[in-house]
């Protein structure tokens, strides 16, 4: 079944770790990926502001460019307090978009094409955002549901569409990009797969092979975009939501 | 029941290596949340104690060397302001201070001048006196004479036609008579 769309997101066990705690930790193709992941993010940030030139290199230019895309995204959408969530903010972003880029080598594994993950990073910025806010604001962060200047009447109605909304936040960020991951993925594989099928067939076949040969290479390009569109995405709502937690009044 | 039942059909389809989705295979869960808490926890680590304040270090660096520069860039110009304003008001105290030069060489000229054509006029002036005051003695003088001519012409003339002599006091009275 080589040619399973689905196969490229299984999980295969590299170090066995079955039973820690009645858990099984194994050390997967995913950890491998996450531990790739974070090590080439790593080790860009730091060998790009390793220098530390007054006038920038490449590298350096880049690390620079994201560190300064990630902090005008946060100032713009949670003000100068936001800042303090700066590290949170631009380890996601970096975390998601080194992950969403890793996935186009093709046979490497996308970490983020697993809904447990983004849902975990989800948790972990609407965790942030309640935690935050009750401890910030204390039960005036309720108010995050009560919008100003709605009539008495509509309250009740408006406070639970709003407590709805809040509630699918965690749910709509990491289905977001966990679906866009998996279907560009599926796309992509079953593209190439017509390809080679149709290649199988013979001189006609061959011809035929041509159009999802052009789709493939369209959607590669396609899916590069998405990988950064993705992470941009899921860091400027997770700006928002940060911003939900520092000022609940609007 | 069913749920359990249903969850122990999937396990055992995934175990049997096909059937379930790998994103909702729940076996795998407990290890990717942990690697992914291993992973992430680090990787925030190091982007909050390294990553972080390095590159805001090398941004604020910048943003300080810049700031220097064109604060530096302001001063000179400053600088540069006051020595043409400096310029500008000493060239203007020169010309002022030729101008002066010049009024006074001018009026110290002209007093000269004047004072010497005064001087001149006045050696005229004298001079001219003199000249009147000789002149008057002159006249006065041949006046006189005139009169004693006049005396003894009419003396002369009366002795001739009369005969006798008259005195000279005389004389003199009535040849003062008719010349007046």
């Amino acid at each position: 079944m080589a040619n399973d769309p689905i196969k490229q997101f299984e999980i295969n066990t590299i170090v066995p770790l079955e039973n820690v705690a009645g858990l099984d930790l194994s050390f997967t193709n995913s950890s491998l990926f996450m531990v790739a992941t974070v090590a080439t993010a790593s080790a860009f940030l730091y060998f790009g502001s390793a220098n530390r030139g007054l006038v920038p290199g490449r590298l350096q230019s880049m690390a620079e460019m994201s560190y300064e895309f990630v902090a005008s995204m946060l100032r713009d959408a949670a003000g100068s307090q936001g800042m303090r969530f700066f590290p949170f903010v631009f380890s996601l972003f970096m975390f998601v978009l080194f992950a969403n880029l890793f996935g186009m080598f093709p046979y490497f594994f996308t970490v983020t094409s697993h809904i447990i993950v983004t849902f975990a990073l989800a948790m972990l910025v609407i965790g942030t955002v309640i935690i935050y806010g009750f401890m910030k604001h204390g039960l005036k962060f309720l108010g995050l549901f009560v919008p100003e200047g709605v009539p008495g009447v509509l309250v009740p109605l408006v406070v639970a569409i709003e407590v709805i909304s809040f509630l699918s936040r965690p749910i709509s960020l990491s289905v977001r990009l966990f679906a866009n991951m998996l279907a560009g993925h599926i796309t992509l594989k079953v593209f190439a797969g017509f390809v080679v099928s149709l290649g199988a067939l013979g001189a006609v076949g061959i011809g035929g092979a041509i159009l999802p040969l052009i789709m493939v290479v369209a959607m590669t390009a396609l899916e590069f975009l998405v990988s950064f569109l993705q992470a941009y995405v899921f860091a400027v709502l997770t700006c928002m939501y940060l911003n939900d937690a520092l000022h609940p009044s609007h | 029941m069913f749920v359990t039942a249903a969850l122990a059909a999937s396990t055992e389809a995934a175990q049997e290596g096909g059937g379930a989705f790998p994103p909702f295979d729940t076996s795998s869960y407990a290890s990717q949340l942990f690697w992914l808490a291993i992973t992430f926890g680090f990787f925030y680590w190091f982007i909050a104690k390294v990553i972080s304040p390095r590159i805001g270090e090398i941004l604020e660096t910048r943003q300080d060397r810049i700031a220097g520069d064109l604060d530096m860039a302001r001063d000179l110009q400053e600088k540069a302001d006051e020595a043409h304003a400096a310029y500008e008001q000493e060239l203007a105290q020169a010309r002022t201070t030729a101008g002066e030069i010049g009024q006074k060489a001018r009026d110290k000229a002209k007093a000269e001048a004047e004072a010497e054509r005064q001087k001149v006029e006045g050696e005229l002036a004298s001079k001219l006196e003199e000249a009147e005051s000789r002149i008057a003695s002159i006249r006065e003088k041949a006046m006189a004479e005139v009169g004693s001519i006049a005396t003894d012409t009419t003396a002369a003339i009366v002795d001739q036609l009369v005969g006798t002599s008259v005195t000279k006091a005389e004389l003199t009275k009535a040849v003062g008579a008719v010349r007046r």
